[in-house]
């Protein structure tokens, strides 16, 4: 269709950019093939903080929901395991269903706005948590939970004093990849107006220009990689057994 | 913000089997069977060109090195890396700097699928079981065949699992498509001036359904290439 969105794919950018300039003095980011440009960046980075925080906010928001609700399923699954499979099921269904679908789905029900937003990312993060607490649970060998029940270790003592601190490098390891990918798919959420970091790439109908979009996901692709290494550390000093064997 | 008046999921339905008027257009009628079937194709067409990339570049690559177990930083890494990519930022930057269209929508969006084929792929070869193939080596095996033979057909599962993960992202963002000038479903989600409430929400239910199917059928092809051999001992 004519849609402004193709309008600025081919090249033009969207006026807000460069209101207060003449067309003679048009900054480099006006050239639809300038890659990067330094200048616009030093003036206007700090327009850059309030998507930031925003972004932020939604992703620790929705890997919080979603981490609780699969941990209290992973728990309840451990214990009645013919629940297992319908639960991999469902938890499946809500990751396979793209995330833009997912939001407008939600939309006669929820409207447009960050709670539409942070369910569907909070959905989307269930079936990697839950898939990994079950299978770190899984993994705890027969033998240690033997031992603590011959220590008189209540069933309730087992799980969380022995089971769950054995089962953590898995279930860091499935919260890894939910925050990774939740903070990567945050940017979609420009779609359904809750702001995030995908609004300085994509904003009021129209794709941003090139240098918008990069440093946007530059600021991403370094958020994914700072939580990926504070949870990997995480992991570390939460599991210090591993590191006496690996040594 | 507020929930949508003029939308329902009825009124959705029918948008996608007969053309409506929208909220917004005053009078002219769009959607309908005609137009979804064209948007579902061309969205089916450009998934597939793009899986179709991602597994000439990811499937062989993933082969070689885990074959020779070199590259683990770099395969593992890559996949690492490749989820924290943001998809509206490929699409964008594709469509900004280089131009429109599925010629270069596809191999953007196999640029998605590249990651999660690459990393399975390695994770399922190295996976196996090194006695299995000292003794296809110990039988005359060459290394080609050894690949082919012994490696592929016993990390199936593994390097399935990335094809089913690569297909879904592509799919999803094959939705966003429209704005790189792929006339995808998402174009009813994107354009919702010219298709109103009922088409976005037509939009969402038809790409729903359709990551669902293809996330179906890639699971019994799954099942059909997979050994009976293996299907035993997890079963």
């Amino acid at each position: 269709m004519g849609s402004p969105a193709l309008l600025a794919a081919a090249g033009q950018v969207g006026g807000d950019f460069f209101k207060e300039r003449t067309s003679d003095t048009l900054p480099c980011q006006a050239q639809s093939n300038h890659l990067f440009c330094w200048d616009w960046t030093k003036e206007n980075i700090d327009r850059y903080g309030t998507p930031t925080v925003q972004h932020l906010e939604i992703v620790l928001l929705s890997v919080l929901i979603g981490f609780f609700v699969a941990f209290a399923l992973a728990l309840i699954a451990h214990r009645n395991r013919w629940i297992q499979p319908p639960l991999l099921a469902a938890t499946g269904i809500l990751y396979t269903i793209p995330s833009i679908a997912f939001f407008f789905l939600l939309l006669p029900v929820t409207g447009f706005g960050r709670d539409t937003a942070i369910i569907v990312l909070a959905a989307y993060t269930l079936q990697i948590i839950y898939r990994n607490t079950i299978l770190g649970l899984a993994n705890v060998p027969g033998s240690v939970k033997d031992a603590a029940r011959g220590m008189g270790l209540t069933q309730r003592q087992i799980l969380w004093k022995v089971e769950l601190p054995l089962a953590i490098p898995e279930i860091i390891a499935g919260l890894r990849v939910a925050v990774v990918s939740t903070i990567a798919i945050a940017t979609l959420v420009v779609f359904i107006n809750a702001g995030g970091l995908g609004t300085q790439m994509y904003g009021s109908g129209n794709l941003t220009f090139p240098t918008s979009i990069i440093i946007a996901a530059a600021i991403v692709m370094a958020m994914a990689l700072a939580f990926d290494l504070v949870l990997l550390t995480a992991q570390r000093l939460t599991t210090p057994w591993r590191r006496v064997r690996s040594a | 913000m507020s929930t949508l008046p003029f939308a329902s999921f009825g009124g959705a339905i029918e948008f996608i089997f007969s053309p409506q008027e929208s909220n917004v257009t005053g009078g002219n009628e769009v959607g309908g069977f005609d137009k979804s079937l064209e948007l579902l194709l061309k969205h089916l067409e450009v998934t597939a060109l793009a899986l179709a990339i991602a597994l000439i570049v990811a499937l062989p690559l993933g082969l070689y090195l885990g074959h020779k177990g070199r590259g683990e930083l770099f395969a593992v890494g890559f996949g690492n890396a490749g989820r924290a990519i943001p998809e509206l930022a490929v699409i964008a930057l594709v469509a900004v700097l280089i131009g429109v269209g599925l010629k270069t929508v596809a191999p953007a969006l196999a640029i998605l699928g590249i990651a999660p084929i690459l990393v399975n792929t390695y994770v399922g070869v190295r996976q196996v079981d090194p006695a299995a193939v000292e003794a296809a080596r110990g039988m005359g095996m060459s290394e080609l065949g050894i690949i082919r033979k012994v490696e592929l057909p016993l990390a199936i599962p593994t390097v399935m699992g990335g094809i089913r993960s690569a297909a879904i992202v592509i799919l999803a963002t094959a939705t966003i498509a429209p704005l790189a000038g792929v006339e995808t479903l998402g174009d009813f989600i994107i354009n919702r001036n010219v298709y109103g409430e009922n088409g976005l929400l037509a939009g969402a239910i038809l790409v729903a359904l359709l990551a669902l199917t293809i996330e179906g059928s890639l699971a019994l092809l799954q099942r059909r290439l997979t050994s009976d051999g293996l299907k035993v001992k997890t079963a």
